[in-house]
């Protein structure tokens, strides 16, 4: 199955891993993402931050591509650009609007685009769960996960269409079909200061840091994320945190389709966990060893029965 | 025909936008008008005195006024051309002001507009003929629904009036949500003390019969002779031989049955009596929990039952009641807050509401008045309260404030510094509605006296830390910045909606309801207690969000109003009702079909039979006027020739 596919551009720097393993868990799902040919930057925070129309005008110009390529649907693994193209969409359905962007792009653009959604919500709605867990040779259970999803994946709920803006629950239907306890977390959608780990390192680090505290007192083996500034910000910066919580936290922080690949037992290269900042050797020697316990607690139990 | 025509100026409401004098000069025109002026205010004194002097001058048989919707005034005109000797209806109005000056900005076409509404009134007048009403006789028994404080109040208003009540409540118990509460503000008064005795008036008074786990089912007739059929619902248990003595419910071994009496925070027995002070004090058994039901074999209350009194097959029971008045109290239930998702969505066990805080600071509340946190018995000593979940929130629906969480919010904060003197509370608002006597001066002695941290800012998240503690993330509008308070236990001040089944009960009553359930008031500001329909009067939070003391003034209100009611012997009719003529009749019985009040029957006249309508039933709907094939039943007041003329005089325009 092909799928019109929107990278952005983290996936081809800092977020290289997510695409990697995105890719993987695709391909072994049989699902062919496709990039959509020249496709620009979504103008991403400075963009919209800056002019609205501008930063549409950036969208639109992708959208136009994957429209004149009859997409049925856009996929996009970052929740910045999926909320960057989503809007830019939306607000093209006021004529003085697209016809100012229509301005900035020297010329008209397609009437209708189709429509975006997230990676996540693209395999969920090609597969459902059963199919996801029989997809699954090396099963998660006995880990405990904390699935952090972000402020932008669920918000705002009228654009994002991801269930309830507060409490949204589909990483966690998805880990769970990998085996995976998913704990409560209370901060799934809280905000890990984003951007603002530049201008105003303090308070990203104090977000990040209340995000990576409620996780260790949960106990969990990891948190799982679908964003690249979050991922980046939990992880790469999870010592600045430390630093302000006035702790060392070592928590790995996968991407949601790292911990897929894992389940689907897909070589751990091609999911690029070496290019995560804090390890997660831990994390699959762990679960190395849960799974040969209960390999052997099978073979025990077949031992009593014969 | 003399007709005399008045056109309001209504001070600028009217003569604003619409050149009155104009209209007035053009009514003189009118086929039968004899006299037209344009007063400035025509329902002050001097304006009806004006047409009453018009009367006798022109020896006016006809007035119309063009003015105001006569729904505001028709009653007012009428008794004015009755006073001046013309029946009431040989009046007519034409509605100026909200079908024209107030929607319309261009005065020539205002103008021009009122003059066509004057001429139609003309037209119709011209076809009017007098109505004389009946009189009938008045039911003088009330019937009370809902034993909240509104209710209790009414019911002894009117009992000590002389008035039979009857008083329906759905509970095991009247008392409605003041008997579950700790204390009152701003007194702090202990409330099961004050509202115990009025409960007790209302079992031993000689006028009131109570009908307790009943619910009304069906509702007919009109004002002065109402049908009502009460369901008694079963309680499994003989509540005339039940003595309240309780040994059934010290015995019964299904102990994790909810107890809706404490909101769910403890359980009690699958037979029960709700406290120590209900009213009637008889026991009930939940059917959903005794395992008498569920496995079909236990009987230990039967057994230990020293009357006898268990009666498992015991089932609902259909009383009919006649009465001449009804007073709507049926009080308000919490809206449903697990849609706040960022508060746990009812997931977290110390996140609670502030009934259920109430039922735990009460000494006959589950915890015996000590304040514990549901997850793990410990007393708290940071609370947190959070006003205004589901109230003044536009994004959930509810723009609406409730009204007295701002008060009940600063009482349960005083009383948990007197219950856990090392504690300290913090109270998230919006702002601080304290408008009542007495009530600014105690939101200050909770904040100065009593040391509570108001933070003026919403709550955006509440969670778990992990650590046994709750984290309450929210915002100081007034320090400008994001505050996060520690907590044990958070009381949430949720906002409240009309009582479950309200909308249901206003069907029955023919009353009007709001989106959010509450009764609608005949009119805003000058019948508050009043409805659209004759004879159903609103007493309580079921008209909308009101404290005690205001639940009390509008329950003696609503007993004020059925008392005049009673006052008369009889009632007059209104004759704007339909009449069959007996020449034209075919006797199909569509009518009889149709009529949604069972107000037309077939009668037998000389051998033949056709349709009669009961005068006192009918409603003056006009159903049967439309239905009739042969156009043998009119409506008096609207019949065809009234508004064929009507239109005629619109066409020919």
């Amino acid at each position: 199955m092909n799928f019109a596919y929107y990278p952005g551009c983290s996936a081809r720097g800092s977020s290289k891993d997510y695409e990697m393993s995105t890719q993987a868990v695709c391909k072994a799902l049989d699902m062919n993402l496709v990039d959509i040919p020249d496709w620009n930057c979504c103008g991403s925070t400075p963009a919209h931050a800056v002019d609205t129309e501008l930063s549409a005008a950036l969208c639109v110009r992708n959208l136009d591509i994957a429209a004149q390529q009859q997409a049925e649907l856009l996929l996009t693994p970052c929740p910045s650009c999926l909320s960057n193209l989503k809007l830019a969409s939306k607000r093209m359905e006021d004529p003085a609007f697209r016809q100012r962007v229509d301005e900035l792009l020297d010329g008209p653009s397609a009437k209708a685009f189709p429509p975006v959604t997230s990676v996540m919500q693209g395999i969920a709605e090609a597969y459902d769960m059963e199919t996801i867990a029989a997809r699954v040779r090396k099963s998660l259970k006995g880990l405990r996960l904390a699935a952090y999803y972000g402020c932008l994946m669920s918000r705002p709920a009228e654009v994002m269409n991801f269930g309830d803006p507060e409490n949204p629950t589909l990483m966690e239907s998805m880990l769970a079909a990998c085996g995976a306890e998913m704990v409560d977390f209370p901060l799934k959608t809280a905000c890990c200061g984003a951007s603002f780990g530049i201008p105003e390192r303090v308070m990203t680090a104090r977000n990040s840091g209340r995000i990576l505290d409620l996780a260790t007192q949960l106990g969990v083996d990891a948190v799982i994320v679908a964003c690249p500034l979050c991922q980046m910000n939990l992880d790469l910066r999870q010592e600045q945190a430390s630093k302000e919580m006035g702790t060392a936290f070592r928590l790995p922080v996968l991407y949601f389709t790292q911990m897929m690949g894992i389940a689907f037992g897909l070589d751990h290269k091609e999911l690029g966990l070496n290019k995560l900042r804090v390890s997660p050797d831990g994390l699959i020697r762990k679960l190395d060893e849960l799974r040969r316990n209960s390999a052997a607690a099978d073979k025990a139990a077949e031992g009593g029965r014969s | 025909m003399r007709i005399g025509v008045f056109v309001c100026h209504c001070g600028s409401n009217i003569g604003g936008t619409v050149d009155c004098a104009k209209v007035a000069e053009i009514a003189r025109t009118y086929p039968d008008v004899v006299y037209a002026d344009d007063p400035m205010y025509t329902c002050a004194e001097p304006g009806q005195a004006a047409i009453e002097a018009a009367i006798h001058e022109h020896k006016l048989d006809g007035v119309v006024v063009a003015s105001c919707s006569p729904r505001m005034h028709e009653p007012t005109f009428r008794r004015t051309v009755e006073r001046a000797g013309l029946n009431r209806y040989m009046l007519e109005m034409a509605n100026i002001r909200e079908h024209v000056s107030w929607i319309g900005r261009d005065k020539e076409a205002n103008t021009n507009k009122s003059a066509e509404l004057v001429l139609l009134a003309v037209e119709k007048l011209r076809n009017n003929r007098p109505l004389l009403a009946k009189s009938f006789d008045v039911n003088k028994r009330v019937l009370v629904i809902g034993g909240g404080v509104a209710g209790i109040q009414a019911a002894l208003d009117c009992a000590d009036g002389g008035v039979p009540v009857v008083l329906v409540e759905r509970d095991a118990t009247i008392g409605g949500k003041m008997a579950k509460l700790d204390k009152t503000f701003p007194t702090v008064d202990c409330s099961a003390c004050i509202l115990g005795p009025k409960m007790v008036d209302v079992a031993q008074h000689s006028n009131i019969t109570l009908y307790a786990y009943s619910e009304v089912e069906d509702i007919s007739g009109y004002v002065g002779n109402f049908t009502v059929k009460i369901r008694k619902r079963s309680t499994y248990v003989d509540w005339s031989l039940c003595t309240g003595c309780g040994a059934c419910t010290e015995k019964c071994p299904s102990k994790k049955t909810p107890d809706a009496f404490n909101e769910l925070i403890s359980n009690t027995t699958a037979i029960t009596i709700a406290f120590p002070q209900a009213i009637p004090k008889k026991a009930v058994i939940n059917a959903e929990h005794c395992r008498q039901f569920i496995k079909g074999k236990c009987g230990v209350c039967a057994k230990i039952c020293p009357t006898g009194a268990i009666k498992y097959d015991m089932e609902d029971e259909i009383i009919t009641e006649e009465v001449g008045s009804i007073v709507a109290a049926t009080g308000y239930d919490l809206m449903d807050w697990t849609v706040y998702q960022e508060y746990g969505g009812g997931a977290y066990p110390d996140v609670i509401t502030s009934l259920q805080y109430e039922r735990m600071l009460n000494a006959s509340g589950p915890t015996a008045g000590h304040i514990k946190r549901p997850s793990d018995g410990k007393e708290p000593k940071n609370i947190v309260f959070v006003q205004c979940v589901g109230s003044r929130d536009k994004s959930i629906g509810r723009p609406y404030c409730s009204g007295f969480c701002c008060m009940y919010t600063a009482k349960q904060a005083i009383l948990t510094k007197d219950h856990i003197p090392d504690s300290q509370s913090y109270v998230f608002y919006m702002d601080i509605r304290a408008a009542g006597k007495m009530y600014d001066e105690f939101t200050r002695r909770t904040m100065e006296e009593y040391g509570t941290e108001y933070i003026r800012g919403r709550v955006s998240q509440i969670y778990p830390d992990g650590q046994g503690q709750l984290v309450v993330m929210g915002v100081d509008t007034l320090m400008g910045q994001a505050i996060e308070v520690k907590a044990d236990l958070v009381v949430l001040a949720v906002g409240i909606e009309a009582s479950k089944g309200a909308p249901q009960l206003a069907e029955k009553l023919r009353i009007s309801y709001d989106s959010y359930g509450f009764f609608m008031e005949s009119h805003v500001k000058l019948k508050p207690v009043e409805t659209n329909t004759a004879g159903v009067y609103l007493a309580g939070v079921c008209q909308g969000t009101k404290d005690i003391p205001a639940s009390v003034a509008q329950g003696s209100a609503a007993a004020a109003k059925v008392l005049a009611l009673f006052a008369k012997d009889k009632l007059e009719s209104d004759p704007q009702i339909a009449q069959v003529d007996m020449r034209r009749c075919v006797n199909c019985g569509k009518c009889i079909q149709c009529c949604p009040f069972g107000a037309i029957k077939e009668v037998e006249i000389r051998g033949e039979g056709k349709a009669q309508v009961i005068e006192t039933v009918c409603q003056g709907c006009g159903l049967c006027t439309a239905t009739c094939p042969q156009g043998a039943i009119q409506l008096s007041h609207a019949t065809d020739n009234q508004i064929l003329a009507e239109v005629n005089a619109l066409c020919q325009l």
